[in-house]
Formats: structure tokens, C-alpha cells, sequence
């Protein structure tokens, strides 16, 4: 993996390139995680995705606790049931007279490993893939239970405890181009001592998940984004199975989380995983508490960051200086039936006087369920290029949602998808303009004068 | 009439032809998949024209209810209501009503049955149902039958043959557009021989564009399935298209197809991709079952579709019955599989090696040579020797 800072602006504001190994091109930061569920999107199907505008769309967000649960104890149970039946015409029986022992279990990290790593199982040899355990649709850190051993999760399939010792063998099996390592995330209103522990063990697993990752003795080129140590014979040690992104925590807590991130510059790693946001903070205390780390970190490394999912905490976000987001705001806009409507124009005017038939919408979004789309025949955003607006419309998506089908869902993902990296892109370009602050403001003000307007007109 | 049908080649009874519809001009035999309110489950409409699809079956009862024929007129039509740029076929209603509806109640007038909406006693009239039809526009349209289970026995059979006649003449009377649409008749009659052979004769009088075989699929013997099958075959005339309704297995369509039928819709490849089964030559492989976990075998190796070219069996059993992408990426697979069987058979009665192809077919499916019986007896009426699949 390779990273640098092409401009500035307000200060810390950042955009960048990031070059991934798998990737024919180099991505722009600030830059959208697509969120995938068991390393696909969720809805979107892989001869899909290429739809989306490149290389924008080819960073992945990916859980190794998705394909958690290997049935180790399954496939020994000895139950032999390999044979596949045939059809004869009617749904077949099997041989066998044993129970049918469905399982969804993930493949094992040998399984895994056999395939050729995560890319590999997936299908997308040209894409990205940022490993983080935290996602922040499925996989919520749930501190109380985390203890010393490991970290807990809510999943789909229960509360799950993951050592770094197993959390490292999922990476090694998946070889993600980049990976960050097992934290303690606490939400906003943990107690004192309670966030102290979570650093401390934050930054031990980290040294754990280091200690842990695979090494490959190679010759390569000076520089890079890799730390490497030459050796008076001329080889190098670097990491094989992903750049490593060290993790900071330390909720909301400006001293602790300043500590982690001193203690984290100092490590070996290729880049930082900024936690513990998106669990409670508000608004107003985050912009202190995402600067006291990235104040704190060195300039050329890239940050990644969980959980600021919305337009104006991604804002935020940027302005503290990070470069790499993941957001659960598209999946929650999708399965709400919701379809991003707001301007991507910088350009574009605030307008007062919009119709009362806008009724219930924010101007940022529309409801697709709502009966005015009925026999609205216009693509969800007139000019928008992506697949769904190039090809459908509202009153189509309506019908179907109305009729519970998966396909309103697909094209909600695919709309919703390359609107938001319309706005990363919007993002990009304000900062190479040296205007970010100045975008950030507008943004955020237009959205609350809508609001505003909304309260005064009903 | 607003089709042409050209054989372009044959195996004694089995036909490849190309059938010009308004649409798309569609290669047969060919499988219709289901696309009952206006979408086939999770796919897109390019991905169904990346696989080879040619004709979708919309369901008459479900879009009449939501959105309703009339909006999808006044959005003109279903072609561009879900954008989807070749062949539609809607079927008439009736079969819905009847496997759908608690208190379906069967006239002459037509359908009475209480609306799933609010409970009102609501008629579905053959009228109404080419109306409903008409505002639809799909390039086929079936004619509102009597449909009766072929599990059923005693003299409604013969009073459902009878009124299928009755009410096709009120649908050719009603039918608005018939440069534009074309309307099927369905031969009724249960496993009656003589029943059937009225009908046939009846519906072949009206001079109808396209005829479909009906009443079967639906839990009788395969015995008696394809001796309906053979004689209604044998009766409708060769130069117009024959539509088996709600067929079906990779084998029945295969057995259908030698017996001189080109059309067939159904359920079932994509309803079992939900289940977290997919079809393969050796005939299914359940995904969801534990020895899948991890096996790194494509689905099917033998398969040219997206999903055996990118997938192991351990990825995608992760995801079935768990994941909306599993759901997808199997009916993508299975609709594959249909549709690539469609272009096989056409293809194999094309270039004269029809009987090599059933052979092979067979002899993957039941590599034992324990080829049922019922196969064996329909390939003989069809002329198609497949004594070097059978162990007996």
C-alpha cells in the first residue's frame, strides 16, 4: 500500500492518493468504504458493481467476524454426508437417513487460505478490501462483555468473543490489502477507569496482532509505506497479508485518547484506525476529540475511521484530517426505502420556495415509499448517471417496495451508493480548491435551513 | 396475428423454430422465467439479458391488485414500466384465484372470489381479464380458463373442458389488440383423453395464434403427465407455438420438448434458489447442507455463468438462506442453467444431434442407467432411442 498528501486546505483537511496492490488504479482520499456483507455489498451483486464510478467505488469495507463461526465442530461431527442426491424429477431425498444438518457457517481460515485469500473467494480480483472487526451495521463492539481475552461483539448470530489470536488468523486467511488491529472500543459514556483499560488493552492487542501477522523475507525497494527493517545482509522483513493500521481508542475522554494516539505513532504500522466514534458522542464534542488523535499522529500515514456515517460528521471527519470512511448511512437509507436526492452542484443556489408537493422530503432525501411516487415516471435524480436512474423509475421502485422485492433494494444500494461518492467527490474537489472550511459551512447550513424552512411552512 | 413461428429444424416430433414476437424474436424450445409482480426476484433486467433470457411471465391477479393494469397503462404498458426491452407473456388470472384463494367460487360468468384487499366479493370475467391484459401489453396473453386439478376426478372435469371453450370465445370477443398482443387458448380436460381431444379440436377451430396445454404440473403421475402431454402434441397444429403451463424440471422439459412442445414458465428454478438449492446436471445440489462448507468446487463445473466462474460451493453456502446475495447469485446460477438448456435444446435439434444430446443428458442425470420408466416409455413414442442410457 502506498499513501501521500497531494493538498491541503483549512489547516488539516486533507486529499490524498492511496494505491492498493489489487487495484489497476490509484483512489482519491477522502475517500468512501463500500460496506459488504461477507466481503460482497449487500444487495448490490458483484457484474453490478462495476456500474459504479471507478476507482471510486473499488474500496471495500469488510468484517472477518461476518465469516465467523467456522464449523470446526460441524465438520467433525462425523456425520457423512457427502453425497449429493439426484434428481429424479421431484425434489430429492437424501440417502442418508440423519437429520438435514443445515449450517451457514463461513468457509474455515484454512478453507479460506486454500481459495487464495478473500479476493480471491468474492470474485473482485481489481478491488480493495479494508479489514476492520467493528461494522457498524452488523458487528457492534459490546464493551461490557469485552474482557482481557478479547473483544465482544453483537453479530446476526449472538455475542461473539474474539481473541487476537483468532482475529489474526482471519486476516492471515483473507489477506486484505489493509487490516486494523483488535480494539477495545467503549462507547461515550463509559467511565473513566473503564476508557483508560480500553487504551491500555487497545494498544497491547495491537502489539499482539503485529507480533502475530505474517512475515515474508523479500527484496524490495526502499521507501514504501511498509516500516521495514533491513538487515546488514540486504534482505527485507515486510508484512505479507495486508498493511497494518494500528488502532486508537479512548471514547470521550480528550487525555486518553491523546495517549493512545502518542502511544500508536510510535508502532510499527502503515497507517491508523480511529475507533470508538459513532457510539454516542454528540456533534459537538467530536471535532475536539477527533483532533487530539490526529494532532497526534504523523502526517504522511493515512487514518481511517469508523462509524460518521452522515454527510455532515463525514465533514467533520475531513476536517480533522482523515482520509478513509466507512458509513452504515447508505444501508440504512436503502432498507428505509429512501433514495439521496441532495444537490452534488457546489454551485448550486439554496432555494426557499420549493413545492409543497416536497412534502415530508428534506431535500436531502425522498421516501420512495410514499404514494406521490406513484405514477411518477422521472429517475429518482434527473441527471444523475448511475444504473438505477439510467434505467428506472420512481413509480417502478415504488411498486416494488410496496410489493416487497428484493430488486427495490438493489437499486436503492446502487442510487444511494454513487450519489455518496458524488459528495466524497465534491469533498475532494473543495479541498483542492482551498475552500473546504467554506464547503463544509454551506453544507452544513443549506441542510438546516431546509429544516428551518420545513418548521415555518407547516 | 401478431407472431410468426418458424421450425427450423426437427427430431421426428421435436421442433427448434424461431417465434417472432412483437418484442424480441425468441429462439424455442425456450423457459419462461417467473416474473410475478413485474420482476424476477432479485435481478435486474440486464442481468436476464446477459443470461439469454427471451420471454418473462408476468402474473395477470398480483399486478392487477398492485399497481394495477390501469397505472401500468397509463405509464404505458409493462415493457416500459420495468424497462425490460424483449418478450412478455401474462397469463389470464384464473390459475391464482384458484390456488391463491380461500373462497374462489367458479361460474359461467367467471371467477367470483373474495378481494385479498378488502374482502369484497369481487368477479374476474374472461372480459375483464383480457382488459386487464390489454392494458398490460404483453407481446402473449392467455385466455381466462377452467382450470381444474388433474388430481380432481368426476364430471367437473367435463364442465370445466366445456366453458374453457365458452369463455374463449368471449376472450377473442373482448381481445382489443390483437396486431399488437396474442392471444394463447388452453387446452383443458384433465388426464381424459377424449375430453382433451374436444378441446384441442375446439381451440384449433378458433384459429388461434399459439396454443398452451393446461391442467397439468400439478401433483399427478408422470405417467399420465406425458401421455397428455404426447396427445395434445400430436393434435395442435405444427405451425403454431405450444406452451406447457407451469413446466417445469430440467427432465419434464426435456421429455416435453422430444414430445414436440416449445414453451414452458415456471417457478421453480428460482422459488428453490431461495431454498438455497441449485441446478446442476447430476440434477441438485442442496448449498445450504453442511458438506458444503468447505468444499472449493464451483457449483457446477461445466457452467459458464458468473457464479460458477467466480464462486466456490463454501462461499456461496455461507451465504444462502442467510444473505439477500445468496438468494441473487443462485437464481442467477439457476436461471442460467434454464435458459442455457433452452439454447441447447434448440440448438441440438438445429444441427441434427438431438438424440445424442438427450442421451447425455440422461446419462449425467441418472449415471446408474436408472433412467425412470416414464422417461423411457415418452422417448419411445418420440422416437428418441435411449437404450444406451438404461442399465436395463
Amino acid at each position: 500500500m502506498k499513501f501521500a498528501v497531494k493538498a491541503l486546505s483549512s489547516g488539516k483537511a486533507r486529499a490524498g492518493v492511496v494505491h492498493l496492490g489489487s487495484c489497476p488504479s490509484s483512489i482519491e482520499t477522502p475517500c468512501l468504504l463500500l460496506s459488504t456483507r461477507k466481503g460482497l455489498p449487500i444487495f448490490i451483486s458483484p457484474d453490478l458493481l462495476s456500474s459504479l464510478p471507478s476507482p471510486d467505488s473499488n474500496l471495500l469495507q469488510f468484517s472477518p467476524l461476518h465469516l465467523e463461526g467456522a464449523s470446526s465442530t460441524l465438520v467433525s461431527s462425523g456425520r457423512e454426508v457427502s453425497k449429493r442426491c439426484v434428481n429424479i424429477g421431484q425434489e430429492a431425498r437424501w440417502g442418508d437417513t440423519t437429520p438435514n444438518f443445515d449450517s451457514s457457517e463461513g468457509p474455515s481460515p484454512k478453507t479460506i487460505s486454500s481459495i487464495g485469500g478473500l479476493h480471491q473467494m468474492v470474485g473482485l480480483h481489481e478491488y480493495g478490501f479494508a479489514a476492520v472487526a467493528r461494522d457498524s451495521i452488523q458487528c457492534l463492539p459490546e464493551c461490557g462483555s469485552t474482557n482481557k481475552t478479547g473483544a465482544s461483539f453483537e453479530t446476526p448470530c449472538g455475542r461473539r468473543l474474539i481473541k487476537p489470536v483468532e482475529y489474526m488468523e482471519m486476516i492471515t486467511s483473507m489477506k486484505p490489502n489493509l487490516w486494523a488491529t483488535l480494539a477495545d472500543e467503549v462507547p461515550a459514556w463509559a467511565n473513566n477507569k473503564r476508557n483508560k483499560t480500553s487504551v491500555d488493552r487497545t494498544v497491547k492487542w495491537l502489539d499482539e496482532c503485529i507480533a502475530r501477522s505474517p512475515l515474508l523475507l523479500k527484496l524490495v525497494g526502499r521507501g514504501g509505506q511498509n516500516r521495514v527493517r533491513v538487515n546488514p545482509i540486504g534482505f527485507r522483513v515486510v508484512r505479507a497479508g495486508g498493511a497494518v493500521f494500528g488502532s486508537i481508542v479512548g471514547g470521550s475522554n480528550i487525555e486518553e485518547r491523546k495517549r493512545c494516539a502518542q502511544e500508536v505513532a510510535v508502532r510499527n504500522v502503515s497507517g491508523y484506525w480511529i475507533g470508538g466514534f459513532g457510539l454516542g458522542e454528540s456533534m459537538e464534542e467530536r471535532p475536539s476529540l477527533l483532533n487530539a488523535v490526529t494532532d497526534n499522529l504523523p502526517k504522511d500515514w493515512p487514518r481511517m475511521i469508523c462509524g460518521l456515517g452522515l454527510p455532515e460528521e463525514v465533514l467533520q471527519g475531513v476536517a480533522a484530517g482523515v482520509d478513509l470512511f466507512d458509513s452504515a448511512y447508505i444501508y440504512h437509507l436503502t432498507i428505509g426505502g429512501f433514495a439521496l436526492t441532495f444537490p452534488l452542484d457546489r454551485t448550486e443556489k439554496i432555494d426557499y420556495n420549493y413545492q409543497l408537493s416536497d412534502q415530508g422530503s428534506d431535500r436531502t432525501k425522498i421516501n420512495l415509499r410514499a404514494t406521490v411516487y406513484r405514477k411518477d415516471a422521472t429517475p429518482i435524480v434527473e441527471d444523475c448517471c448511475c444504473y438505477t436512474c439510467q434505467n428506472h423509475t420512481k413509480a417502478y421502485i415504488n411498486h416494488l417496495l410496496n410489493v416487497h422485492e428484493m430488486l427495490a433494494q438493489i437499486l436503492l444500494e446502487i442510487h444511494n451508493t454513487h450519489h455518496y461518492l458524488g459528495f466524497f467527490r465534491s469533498i475532494r474537489e473543495a479541498i483542492k480548491e482551498g475552500c473546504f472550511e467554506q464547503f463544509q459551512k454551506k453544507f452544513v447550513q443549506s441542510r438546516r435551513e431546509h429544516l428551518a424552512a420545513d418548521v415555518v411552512s407547516v | 396475428m401478431a407472431l410468426r413461428f418458424e421450425v427450423l429444424g426437427r427430431f421426428n416430433r421435436a421442433r427448434a423454430a424461431q417465434l417472432t414476437l412483437p418484442h424480441f424474436a425468441c429462439q424455442t424450445p425456450l423457459f419462461m422465467p417467473v416474473g410475478t409482480q413485474g420482476t424476477i426476484k432479485g435481478l435486474t433486467t440486464d442481468q436476464l439479458e446477459e443470461i439469454g433470457c427471451q420471454i418473462i411471465l408476468g402474473n395477470t391477479y398480483h399486478l392487477a391488485l398492485r399497481p394495477t393494469s390501469e397505472l401500468i397503462d397509463e405509464l404505458g404498458g409493462l415493457h416500459k414500466f420495468m424497462n425490460w426491452p424483449r418478450a412478455l407473456l401474462t397469463d389470464s388470472g384464473g390459475f391464482q384465484m384458484v390456488s391463491l384463494l380461500h373462497l374462489a367460487d367458479i361460474t359461467e360468468k367467471g371467477v367470483t372470489f373474495q378481494s385479498p384487499v378488502d374482502g369484497k366479493p369481487m368477479l374476474l370475467t374472461p372480459e375483464e381479464s383480457i382488459q386487464i391484459q390489454n392494458r398490460i401489453g404483453a407481446d402473449i396473453i392467455m385466455a381466462l380458463d377452467d382450470v381444474v386439478r388433474t388430481t380432481i376426478t368426476g364430471p367437473r372435469i367435463e364442465e370445466a373442458m366445456y366453458r374453457t371453450l365458452r369463455w374463449v370465445d368471449r376472450c377473442i370477443a373482448a381481445h382489443k389488440r390483437p396486431h399488437e398482443q396474442n392471444l394463447f387458448g388452453i387446452v383443458q380436460g384433465g388426464l381424459d383423453p377424449v375430453l382433451r381431444d374436444i378441446c384441442v379440436r375446439g381451440l384449433v377451430d378458433r384459429n388461434l395464434p399459439g396454443y398452451a396445454i393446461g391442467g397439468l404440473a400439478g401433483g399427478e403421475d408422470k405417467d399420465s403427465f406425458w401421455r397428455v402431454v404426447a396427445q395434445c402434441t400430436a393434435a395442435l397444429p405444427e405451425d403454431k407455438p405450444r406452451y406447457v403451463m407451469g413446466v417445469g424440471y430440467p427432465l419434464d422439459i426435456v421429455v416435453c420438448s422430444a414430445l414436440g412442445a416449445d414453451m414452458y414458465d415456471c417457478v421453480y428454478p428460482t422459488r428453490t434458489a431461495r431454498f438455497g438449492t441449485a441446478l446442476v446436471p447430476e440434477g441438485v445440489l442442496k448449498l445450504k447442507h453442511n458438506a458444503m462448507v468447505n468444499d472449493t468446487r464451483p457449483i457446477d463445473p461445466t457452467c459458464a455463468c458468473m457464479v460458477c466462474k467466480n464462486y466456490t460451493r463454501a462461499y456461496i453456502h455461507c451465504l444462502v438462506t442467510k444473505d439477500a446475495m445468496g438468494s441473487q447469485l443462485l437464481s442467477y446460477h439457476n436461471l442460467y442453467y434454464m435458459l442455457q438448456l433452452s439454447r441447447n435444446l434448440h440448438s441440438s435439434i438445429v444441427e441434427g444431434r438431438f438424440p445424442e444430446f438427450v442421451c447425455d443428458f440422461l446419462q449425467k442425470m441418472f449415471p446408474k442407467g436408472d433412467v425412470p420408466e416414464w422417461v423411457c416409455n415418452a422417448m419411445d413414442v418420440a422416437g428418441i432411442d435411449i437404450s444406451s442410457c438404461c442399465s436395463s
